[in-house]
């Protein structure tokens, strides 16, 4: 469904992400795990269009995605959760999970609209709740559910998330990544981004770990998670752990 | 959805009131020039307000809505309800073409560019003398007229300009609370973010750019017909600081801020008169207060403190 190939991206004269290859089938989760500044976020912003300027390919159900601005890559059907959720915050709830749906504006697809709202508010019921409040007095948790719910509204075939977990406590984020495998269920891709990694690969079917810009380690997930480097560096277990026992 | 209305409807009626007791040609005069500053006020707070992109040069805008109807009006003969749209046109295409490039620019740098657009503008009014009469002002400009209608009674001419006013407040109303209005708002939240959920950041901030300038060409227009001489002073670099004073004294992201912002702004120094060579200094300190009180603007700080002594009761 997704496929980069060779994918290079730079700030500047900084090569952020050194020919990076993966690829994304129909109805998985893909996990990219990985510390700080391995050019995971990078990449996500390289395929929705906010990063012009990469060298390589990505291609989206066999079109490739080059020179697409982020509107046309949002009404291809792939939608972005950011890092740190960037919702706005003044707007209430309800109009920040309208402007999820900026790009169907056409009468005919009015309909559909609701359809979905109604949809994102049956997942996520505390939305529903707080329709009307501004978004920035939500909790932490109920942002990034809202970041979600805006991100479905345009109807994504691909959904990339950049780090849901980031800042939540360990049983909202058990939440979220139970609603990302309902999704899955209703047939949309998800490409995954987290430093957790623990929780990223036990919902994953396959898992790339970043490391500086390329990727060093990639197979299935339950045999990442088991994999001894892996556990090491990500998994927060240090050297003493492992020849302890 | 009719609720919205209401105020729009009693704005409506308090125009027509104010408009049909008041007599004295002065008042009329007064409250003329408030419609003229709040169709000013009102474009910017479109673009600052809702999009939030500053522009320190509107009275660029404001200027070519003047000389464009004056030069149509007076050298070519065109008649002044064609010379309208013309002049609003050239505005708009102006603010296109310079809109494309300093509109990837943000914060300082978006005021500057527009800074130094407007003093080029104003520079070329004040030096292009053979079209716009140059410093010495351009005079002759016709009065309005339809059919058997003379706007150039002052009674007439107030109920033409609150006409547009109240007619651009409905427009601004509607973008406001559309699809469009809620990615103006996501915009001055976050670009990237908007841009995420598919907002064309860069398309919208030119429409709203352009549209902004049309409102500003049109104060222009009423302006050049009812005093019937301009000068490049009134559009200066002072001028266009007087508009984002009244956007951000009256509130921004408002649009009866709009509306308070101007009446403030033009009714002060006509109060101050009393003070004589201290008139600047009080001015200027009554708009410090206000800002260091109410930073949110006249409009939302008043309906704070409102709701403050409301709870304390």
């Amino acid at each position: 469904m997704l496929r980069i190939t060779n994918l290079k991206c730079y700030y500047g004269r900084i090569m952020a992400v050194k020919g990076v290859s993966l690829s994304v089938k129909k109805s998985q989760i893909i996990a990219l795990i990985g510390a700080n500044g391995s050019g995971k976020s990078t990449l996500l912003e390289a395929v929705c269009g906010l990063l012009p300027g990469w060298e390589g390919d990505i291609a989206f159900e066999g079109a490739s995605l080059k020179g697409c601005d982020p509107t046309a890559v949002v009404k291809k059907g792939i939608s972005l959760v950011p890092e740190g959720r960037l919702i706005f915050p003044p707007l209430s709830v309800l109009d920040n999970l309208k402007l999820g749906a900026y790009t169907m504006y056409r009468k005919r697809e009015h309909a559909l609209v609701r359809q979905t709202l109604e949809k994102v508010l049956e997942l996520f019921p505390i939305l529903r709740q707080r329709a009307k409040q501004p978004a920035g007095t939500l909790s932490g948790g109920e942002q990034q559910m809202l970041a979600i719910g805006r991100a479905l509204m345009s109807h994504p075939r691909l959904l990339l998330l950049d780090e849901p977990s980031m800042g939540l406590a360990p049983m909202i984020v058990e939440k979220i990544f139970q609603i990302l495998e309902s999704l899955r269920k209703d047939g949309i891709t998800i490409l995954l981004v987290e430093q957790n990694a623990q929780a990223a690969l036990q919902i994953a079917d396959h898992g790339y770990v970043f490391e500086t810009g390329s990727v060093v380690l990639q197979g299935p997930a339950s045999e990442l998670l088991a994999d001894q480097e892996v556990k090491r560096a990500y998994l927060g277990k240090d050297y003493g752990e492992f020849y302890d026992d | 959805m009719t609720r919205d209305r209401i105020p729009y409807a009693v704005f409506t009626l308090i125009v027509a009131a104010a408009g049909w007791y008041t007599d004295n040609p002065y008042y009329l005069q007064t409250l003329t020039f408030i419609g003229i500053n709040t169709l000013l006020a009102l474009g910017l707070n479109m673009l600052m307000g809702y999009a939030g992109q500053i522009s320190l040069g509107h009275a660029a805008f404001y200027g070519i809505g003047a000389y464009g109807t004056a030069i149509l009006t007076v050298h070519w003969h065109v008649s002044p309800w064609l010379a309208l749209p013309g002049a609003v046109a050239a505005a708009m295409l102006v603010a296109c073409i310079v809109g494309i490039p300093t509109l990837k620019l943000s914060g300082y740098y978006l005021g500057m560019g527009t800074l130094g657009f407007g003093m080029i503008v104003n520079i070329l009014f004040r030096e292009w003398s053979s079209v716009t009469g140059g410093a010495s002002g351009f005079v002759g400009i016709p009065s309005l007229e339809l059919g058997p209608i003379s706007f150039s009674s002052t009674k007439n001419y107030f109920y033409l300009v609150w006409g547009f006013v109240i007619f651009s407040f409905i427009l601004c109303h509607r973008i406001i609370n559309s699809r469009v209005g809620r990615a103006l708002r996501a915009i001055h939240d976050g670009e990237k973010a908007a841009a995420a959920v598919g907002v064309d950041t860069a398309k919208l901030k030119l429409q709203v750019f352009i549209l902004s300038a049309a409102f500003s060409a049109l104060a222009g227009f009423l302006y050049a017909h009812m005093v019937f001489f301009i000068s490049p002073e009134s559009f200066d670099f002072i001028a266009s600081i007087r508009i984002v004073t009244m956007v951000v004294i009256g509130g921004m992201a408002s649009v009866w801020g709009s509306l308070i912002g101007a009446s403030l702004l033009t009714l002060l120094p006509e109060w101050l008169h009393a003070f004589s060579e201290f008139e600047m200094v009080v001015y200027g300190l009554i708009l410090m207060i206000i800002m260091i009180f109410l930073p949110k603007g006249l409009t939302r700080g008043l309906l704070d403190m409102f709701e403050r002594a409301r709870k304390n009761k």
